[in-house]
């Protein structure tokens, strides 16, 4: 063992270990006798203490202090004279014999301890235990369970509304030009949620282009009816994946950007900066992300259907022989003027969703850095959540307007 | 002190401070003078953060009020109290300049809002502030580029861009070596013989408070309210409260009980 060979002058609490090293390199292993006279209880300990190498248990210290006499044990000492080495195993061990003899009352006699496990021991019981400050383990019933839960729905919903309600606010401020915001904040985000975003939203959509046609293709092929495979990636894009798809990955993308770094804001105190000034923090740290994706989410979605029905095509005419010509022209005439506004405006609703419940969860973030990935995780779930529902929703409505 | 002026600019009446059910604390009187220097003092953990976050405005008292030039805060229209807020300077614990601006676009993005001034007037002015604190050459560096220090003098820089009536501390020399720490100190002072302004200074840092302060609290944990007010220099001197005099000297005057201090 390296620490065998220290050398001796660190004093103070060590000195005792490093005279027993001297003797025997090896390490013994730590015995431990329990005698008991009368009313004294006597604890033998012996080899090296060591938290690593194990220590004795403390059950035959707890049994001498029950068994073995009529009267009640009033004192407890310590036999040392061949302990070894200690560290914080043996004070655990000491500690332990503290509190079962302050419980019975006994006399605790740390005389014979080493000096400076008397001294540690000191130091452990120099400030009382904080009862206060134990932390409750006891579980409310069913029912308070219910009710806090219910609470907490309640309230959770409620700030939702507020939030909302104070974006709509500062919408109508930034309308009558009295909103305070930087137009370099927006412009800053609409670059970083708009061009940066081309490469994913490309790929995944090109993707979700190639599956919609292959799907397409294996089921319309046994009709003889390969050619509508161009219909079905036209029209299933333009409603729904094109803008589905492209506000699952703003959500993953940037309204967990928008936690973030609304959450780190918050953690460091830059928000309460901006209240502090006067600043509206929706109008200032919101807006502008909510801009940015109002202005970008209908062009991302645009590019989207562009690239999904790319992929369609390249399935359709390099593996079902379906002549280009031919795609292009279904596929113009299956799109209509009301299904592509539907997918924009649907993506425009999706980019509002994510700048909102992205902002919203940053917001309210705490203030450590676990809080931060609870906001980030959380905005990404509720984002997400969010649109699939209320697409579920646009659904039933456009089915019931017959759109 | 001849240089006080007997204009009450701050009241705290009856404030009680309160997260949920749980009382931080209660009963909270003082009065603060114009261009004076007030410590807010007493353990960690004790409230006395807490106490500023309801004085600029970030929390709302469970009971009570604070009256600014005999004006309730909290019973002001909401308009009424950002303009309030803009005569305030924060300086909060670790700075929190706005991680996403440089120095210089920190310290001019309220002058940029709030007043009326051209580009390069804000960009004067900011400069100005900025080597007020000793951070002249670090105008285009981004907080991040900083040490925690620098940071803490931007963020007064920032505090004072408006020229503020009263500038409120949050600890301003935790973290800070002594000699930064003293600097500092030396700064508050110098600031307040020159602006005039009032000071509201959070710390538990004896030799600040003993350089700086004019007027002080005193928070304790255990009875959740306050404990003494006045000069803490006078208050070493005469109080008969052992809490009180183990606090302002570090425990040793009495040294019985030296965990005591520790513990709130």
């Amino acid at each position: 063992m390296a620490n065998d060979e220290r050398p001796k002058d660190e004093g103070g609490l060590a000195g005792k270990k490093i005279d027993k090293e001297e003797q025997g390199h090896e390490t013994t292993a730590a015995r431990l006798t329990v005698e008991r006279e009368d009313g004294l209880l006597q604890i033998g300990l012996a080899g090296d203490w060591l938290a690593q190498t194990g220590i004795p248990g403390f059950g035959p210290v707890e049994k001498g202090f029950v068994a073995g006499g009529p009267s009640p044990v009033r004192a407890m000492e310590f036999r040392t004279g061949s302990l070894g080495r200690w560290d914080s195993g043996l004070m655990t061990f000491v500690l332990k014999c503290f509190d079962l003899c302050a419980q019975n009352k006994a006399e605790f006699r740390s005389q014979t301890l080493p000096s400076g496990v008397a001294a540690l021991l000191r130091l452990s019981q120099a400030v009382p235990e904080e009862k206060d400050a134990m932390r409750g383990d006891a579980k409310p019933p069913f029912f308070e369970r219910l009710g806090l839960l219910t609470i907490a729905g309640v309230r959770e919903a409620r700030s939702m509304l507020t939030f909302a309600g104070e974006n709509v606010l500062a919408f109508f401020k930034l309308l009558r030009g009295k909103a305070q915001f930087r137009w370099v904040d927006t412009f800053l985000v609409m670059q970083e949620c708009g061009p940066k975003a081309l490469g994913i939203v490309a790929l995944i959509n090109f993707l979700i282009g190639l599956i919609l046609a292959f799907i397409g293709a294996t089921e319309l092929r046994r009709f003889g009816a390969s050619i509508y495979t161009a219909d079905l990636v036209a029209i299933a894009t333009v409603r729904e994946m094109g803008c589905i798809m492209t506000g699952i990955i703003m959500c993953g993308r940037t309204g967990a950007a928008f936690a973030a770094q609304l959450g780190t804001m918050k953690v460091n105190q830059e928000i309460e900066a901006f209240q502090t000034f006067g600043f509206n923090p929706i109008e200032f740290l919101v807006l502008p992300r909510m801009l940015a994706l109002i202005v970008m989410m209908p062009v991302l979605v645009l590019f989207a259907d562009l690239i999904s029905i790319l992929g369609g095509f390249l399935v359709s005419t390099l593996m079902l022989h379906i002549t280009p010509a031919l795609y292009i022209n279904r596929t113009v005439h299956t799109i209509t003027v009301t299904s592509f506004l539907l997918g924009v405006f649907k993506g425009t609703y999706f980019g509002i969703v994510v700048a909102l419940t992205g902002c919203l969860r940053g917001m309210q973030c705490g203030t450590n850095a676990a809080a931060v990935g609870l906001a980030t995780t959380s905005a990404v779930v509720t984002g997400i959540t969010v649109i699939i529902a209320s697409d579920g929703i646009f659904a039933v409505i456009c089915n019931a307007l017959r759109i | 002190m001849s240089r006080i002026k007997d204009h009450i600019k701050i009241e705290i009446r009856d404030l009680t401070m309160a997260f949920g059910s749980f009382v931080v604390m209660r009963d909270i009187n003082a009065k603060i003078h114009e261009a004076e220097i007030f410590v807010i003092m007493g353990g960690s953990g004790c409230g006395k953060s807490t106490l500023l976050r309801h004085l600029i405005g970030l929390k709302s008292p469970a009971k009570g009020d604070i009256f600014y030039d005999g004006e309730s805060f909290w019973h002001l229209s909401e308009e009424a109290r950002q303009q309030r807020l803009r005569s305030f300077g924060v300086l909060f614990q670790s700075g929190a300049l706005w991680s996403s601006l440089t120095l210089t676009e920190n310290v001019s993005l309220p002058l940029g809002e709030f007043t009326s001034l051209s580009p390069a007037e804000i960009e004067d002015l900011a400069r100005l502030k900025l080597s007020l604190v000793g951070l002249k050459g670090f105008e285009e560096f981004y907080p991040a580029e900083i040490s925690g220090g620098m940071c803490k003098r931007a963020g007064l820089a920032r505090a004072m861009a408006l020229d503020p009536d009263i500038l409120f501390f949050d600890e301003p020399s935790a973290g800070l070596d002594p000699i930064s720490s003293r600097n500092l100190d030396q700064l508050i002072l110098e600031l307040r013989d020159s602006l005039g302004a009032t000071f509201v200074v959070v710390t538990h840092e004896l030799n600040s408070i003993f350089a700086i302060a004019d007027n002080s609290v005193f928070l304790d944990t255990h009875t959740r309210t306050m404990r003494a007010e006045g000069d803490p220099r006078e208050m070493l001197k005469n109080s008969t409260d052992p809490y009180v005099r183990e606090f302002l000297t570090r425990g040793e005057s009495t040294a019985s009980k030296p965990a005591e201090t520790e513990k709130c």
